[in-house]
């Protein structure tokens, strides 16, 4: 459906309105950036209880299980050794070993089960094609995310069995008769879910959850804010068709089955530039900074190892401030030598202001392993 | 006590020769949640429409302008740490005082019903 934006809508459209959400075009969809609670509020409200957060403009795509080794010629990830219904994050990389989108693989049994970015499903879908056979994109579906210390008894309260899942496992629940694939996983380092829902119940499924009086509506605003606190990237932004993997400290993603003496050892696009980095260390590696003060360092504001002369060593390409952290928080990719704790300057309106090296997540993560 | 409001979405109250700024609810909503405030320095002689305040909110930067020449003789001083209190109570938040050498420079402010007008 389309609104006079010409960006399409989710089928939460009418409820966001009900709401009192403010509306904004967002890779293509007219999204909730917040509601009236507001952007501070609703990250809090996140933290301390149960935040509901549309994510329907996300694409859903399934591959036939036959395709994992033809998935794993795209990604530098382990999909052949994904459990049954189990979630693996991974990306899709280029031959320069940058990366084309960031994503989640569910093993859903007879098929695999992909989430990616609104504004790259159309490339990913194409480019998925062109490499597997039988790429379907999931047409009727919306996608919710539930996250918050609350989402578990709140999720389990109408969809019995939902709270033995651990983090990064999946099953299908019933609900009304209608099928709901649920995973404990989540986008801002709180405990939660991710729900694929009918279209022609995601409404009633979504009032159903805000009934709850633990849950608010929360907006892409907080979404952000939710996860810059917990050190996850933005593609489009922490994370590129420059970036590799391990330069973006991805690391962790990379299964040991995929890299050098592995079973299946390279064979993903951009593998040299990866092993090696994986084998010698990246020139420059994604960093946490936590800006003096109160004044946000936004994306493009360059980073400069002194507070006077040299050239810039980086740029900041996701900033703003932490609600849960009272504070300024930015990440940049910067050089990979410099060590923790080591304070670097930020140029903002003519004036170079400190930021210290953090270690990321700037707020702990409280995932349900 | 008359309160004049400005195009770009400030407030003044005038007493004599001295006035008194700070932004309005309206912006104050368009803004979103304001987490940082950089004042002016005590003493400084502004232009009408010179940049002397910053202002972040979750969202953005933006500027306030001086909405009249003359000298910065007080800043909200608790302000910088309290930035949330515009979105608490933006008529009831101040930024800082203005010494005018001309009073017809508060001539063409629009008054609360202009105002209200104004931003529709």
């Amino acid at each position: 459906m389309a609104g006079d934006t010409g960006c399409k809508r989710t089928s939460l459209y009418d409820l966001h309105v009900e709401l009192g959400a403010k509306m904004v075009p967002f890779a293509g969809w007219e999204m909730p950036v917040q509601y009236p609670m507001g952007v501070l509020k609703e990250h809090l409200h996140t933290r301390v209880k149960a935040g509901l957060f549309d994510v329907s403009h996300m694409g859903q795509v399934i591959l036939p299980i036959g395709a994992v080794a033809a998935l794993e010629a795209l990604v530098p990830v382990d999909i052949a050794g994904l459990g049954l219904n189990r979630q693996r994050y991974a990306m899709l990389t280029n031959d320069a070993g940058g990366i084309l989108d960031d994503l989640m693989v569910t093993n859903r049994g007879d098929h695999l089960f992909l989430v990616v970015n609104a504004a790259c499903a159309e490339a990913d879908i194409a480019h998925l094609k062109a490499h597997i056979e039988g790429v379907t994109v999931v047409e009727g579906r919306g996608l919710l995310a539930l996250q918050g210390p609350a989402a578990e008894g709140v999720l389990e309260a109408i969809v019995p069995g939902a709270a033995a899942l651990r983090f990064m496992e999946t099953a299908t629940f019933l609900w009304q008769g209608n099928d709901l694939w649920v995973s404990r996983s989540g986008y801002t380092g709180e405990d939660g879910y991710e729900i694929s829902v009918p279209d022609e119940v995601i409404d009633a499924f979504a009032r159903a959850l805000l009934a709850n009086e633990a849950v608010a509506p929360i907006g892409l605003g907080a979404r952000d804010s939710l996860r810059l606190e917990a050190g996850l990237c933005l593609y489009g932004h922490d994370i590129d068709t420059t970036t590799s993997p391990v330069e973006a400290g991805l690391t962790w993603a990379l299964q040991k089955a995929r890299r050098a003496g592995g079973a299946r050892e390279g064979g993903f696009p951009g593998a040299a530039r990866i092993l090696q980095e994986l084998a010698n260390g990246p020139s420059r590696k994604r960093m946490g900074l936590r800006p003096e003060g109160r004044a946000p360092m936004r994306e493009g504001v360059e980073i400069y190892a002194a507070p006077e002369g040299g050239a810039p060593i980086g740029t900041v390409t996701s900033g703003g401030f932490g609600p849960s952290i009272e504070g300024p928080m930015a990440m940049a990719y910067l050089p990979a030598d410099l060590p923790e704790g080591s304070t670097v300057y930020g140029e903002m309106r003519g004036k170079r202001l400190p930021a210290r090296i953090t270690p990321l997540p700037f707020h702990p993560t409280s995932y349900k392993r | 006590m008359t309160i004049l409001f400005t195009e770009e979405h400030e407030w003044l109250r005038p007493e004599g020769d001295l006035v008194t700024v700070g932004i309005t609810a309206h912006a104050s909503e368009q803004l979103g949640d304001v987490v940082f405030i950089e004042l002016p320095e005590v003493g400084r002689i502004v232009e009408k429409g010179e940049e002397i305040c910053v202002i972040e909110s979750v969202k953005a930067a933006s500027d306030i302008l001086a909405p009249v020449a003359g000298e910065i003789v007080a800043v909200n001083e608790v302000l910088p740490d309290t930035p949330g209190a515009v979105n608490e109570n933006a008529l009831g938040t101040w930024f800082f005082q203005i010494r005018i050498s001309d009073p017809a420079a508060l001539a063409g402010f629009m008054d609360e019903a202009a105002y209200t007008n104004f931003i529709g």
